[in-house]
């Protein structure tokens, strides 16, 4: 048993401190917090639909085969077999990509598990453009707005591996049916050490006096990265981290409303029904303001790197820079 | 009402079958909405899971050693519902108000608003993956309780259903006892007509399960199948139930118009009459 395995089971309900500061996949972190988790509550069973290897639930399947249920390419009978475990008092988490857990098994999502309110963790992986070379089949760019409108649920974008870790510990704690995305590829660690995720509560870094940039997932990063070059324009900027996008965080946002002048959201997902959505929904009715959206605009991704990708698409810092650079340009 | 007493009595069976037909019609006259056919043909199904073999406590619905019930042909929400009135879980005052606002008594059922109700079901073809989910749930914890789950003929066009076939062949769920109610009809007509599904029985052995196949309206052959099917070892089990859609009412028999339209007053007066002089 290593160093973290042993952190861990001291600290007990509350996680080790394992991934703060560390560049990883959240799906990594997501494996690694799940083998943590099934130590220590036996009510945690996971199922995978053929991809645990690549959903990092392998790990948990290894140490606890009991507890793992591969059900197989078969991913709308994963989330009703889900929504039985959870109605056996089980906490069921299951996994696979982002596309197929919300496309693929949408109304088994709407009808057997929020309808009938089950505990039932949606953990996805691969969600976002940056799933990269196998292309568009499989670039879950429409996730986050499937799973917003089902009454209930409540949707959960971590920005990195620490937050990763937080986020599916504290998901365990509550008896709610929760979708949480993750992506493949590594991601900076941007959440300091004494960060404490609450399931509905974003995370603040800064308010803009000009601009806040509300960010979800790896945007985070690149909102950040995006501050540091607007302060060396003159242009002063904020980044909140909005991990859960359901329920949104609304008073963090009126918040950056009455802050700012310019409000820019930034997600790897569609412009439309995504944070952007949710976020104009907010101000549009209860704080009116400028707001700039980033993230891919009505269409279908395509094969290539995901750094590649992430360039064509305009998910980088250097189009929150311009968003906001533009805005105020033509107000000066 | 007293809550009836579980019975292994045939007769008496066939006799609280024909009660809870009498109750489904009158429900449905009521609300001027609802399911007919196919409450109809599962009547005599139902009437022997819930008054002789369901391990439940009605005033106890959550006791966690309980059989779980799943509908997943929600359309028949009727037929649940008389049959978790009859047994005591609520007030059959209720059931002239289904589908009306307010009430618990939803279109399809509610988990979350009707207690004996395990979850929702409405959208076909979900209920035998919960079913398994449950099944497996049940095993972690070696309890005996076992899960039956009904579906209809129709329902099974729907994939999901044989995914979740394939899941309880594979882990070899034999606490899971699924029941088809193979009326034949669908809202369209004919089943052979709409998409063929038959011949079933082997659709299910390649799966891995046991089946049994039965005239889903006699009520012996009914309780002795549930009861060895509860010795079925490593594998699931499931009843396929020759039945009649409408089962009951002469006019409404073998209809597929009747899949889910309710009787009007005049019809209920004469399915009453059929109903009485069939019961003795």
């Amino acid at each position: 048993m290593g160093s973290r395995e042993e952190q861990s089971a001291v600290n007990g309900q509350q996680s080790a401190q394992t991934f703060a500061g560390q560049a990883v996949a959240t799906r990594d972190a997501y494996g690694a917090a799940l083998l943590e988790l099934g130590k220590r509550n036996t009510r945690v069973v996971v199922l995978d639909a053929d991809l645990s290897g690549s959903t990092k639930t392998a790990k948990f399947a290894k140490a606890f085969p009991d507890r793992f249920f591969n059900i197989g390419i078969a991913e709308q009978d994963m989330v009703g077999t889900a929504g039985g475990l959870s109605l056996a008092g089980k906490i069921p988490f299951a996994s696979t990509f982002a596309i197929f857990e919300t496309g693929r098994a949408w109304e088994q999502v709407r009808q057997t598990v929020c309808y009938s309110h089950l505990n039932v963790k949606l953990v996805a992986t691969h969600a976002g453009i940056t799933v990269g070379e196998d292309g568009a089949s499989h670039q879950a760019l429409e996730d986050i707005a499937l799973m917003r409108v089902i009454p209930g649920i409540t949707v959960i974008v971590p920005a990195d591996g620490y937050e990763t870790e937080q986020v599916i510990n504290a998901v365990a704690e509550t008896d709610i049916p929760v979708y949480v995305r993750l992506g493949r590829a590594k991601v900076p660690a941007v959440m300091p050490a004494e960060y404490r995720f609450r399931v509905g509560k974003a995370y603040t870094f800064s308010l803009g006096r000009d601009v806040t940039i509300i960010a979800t997932g790896i945007m985070v990063a690149k909102a950040l990265e995006a501050q540091k070059i607007l302060a060396q324009k003159g242009i002063d900027a904020g980044v909140i981290n909005m991990s859960t996008i359901k329920p949104l965080d609304t008073a963090a946002v009126l918040e950056a409303a009455r802050t700012s002048k310019l409000i820019i959201t930034a997600e790897e997902h569609s412009i439309i029904g995504g944070l952007g959505g949710a976020v104009a929904e907010v101000i549009s009715e209860q704080h009116p303001l400028p707001l700039r959206r980033i993230g891919t605009r009505d269409t279908f991704g395509c094969s290539g790197s995901p750094d590649e990708l992430l360039k064509l698409f305009g998910l980088t810092a250097d189009t929150i820079v311009t968003a906001a650079t533009d805005f105020f340009k033509d107000r000066q | 009402m007293a809550p009836v007493t579980p019975t292994r009595d045939s007769g008496a069976l066939a006799e609280q079958a024909r009660k809870v037909r009498i109750e489904i019609l009158k429900m449905l006259t009521a609300s001027g909405s609802g399911h007919t056919g196919g409450s109809l043909s599962s009547a005599d199904i139902v009437t022997a899971l819930y008054f002789y073999k369901l391990r439940h406590r009605p005033l106890e619905p959550d006791w966690p050693g309980r059989d779980r019930f799943i509908l997943s042909k929600g359309h028949a929400a009727p037929v649940l519902y008389t049959a978790l009135a009859l047994s005591g879980y609520f007030d059959t005052g209720l059931l002239k108000d289904l589908r009306k606002i307010g009430c618990p008594l939803q279109g399809h059922p509610s988990s979350k608003l009707l207690k004996g109700v395990e979850v929702s079901t409405g959208s076909l073809g979900q209920g035998l993956s919960i079913a398994n989910g449950i099944a497996l749930g049940l095993r972690l914890d070696n309890s005996p309780a076992r899960v039956y789950c009904l579906l209809g003929d129709g329902e099974t066009q729907e994939g999901q259903v044989w995914e979740a076939a394939m899941t309880a062949g594979h882990y070899m769920l034999d606490n899971l006892c699924a029941i088809v109610d193979l009326n034949e009809l669908q809202i369209d007509g004919k089943c052979e007509d709409v998409m063929k599904v038959e011949p079933v029985a082997g659709k299910w052995r390649a799966f891995n399960w046991h089946v049994f196949e039965i005239d889903g309206h006699n009520m012996s052959q009914i309780i002795d199948t549930l009861d060895e099917a509860e010795h079925i070892k490593g594998k699931p089990s499931v009843i396929l139930a020759r039945t009649v859609k409408g089962k009951g009412v002469s006019f409404f028999e073998g209809k597929a118009e009747y899949h889910g339209v309710t009787p009007t007053a005049e019809e209920l007066e004469k399915a009453l009459k059929e109903l009485s002089s069939n019961g003795k």
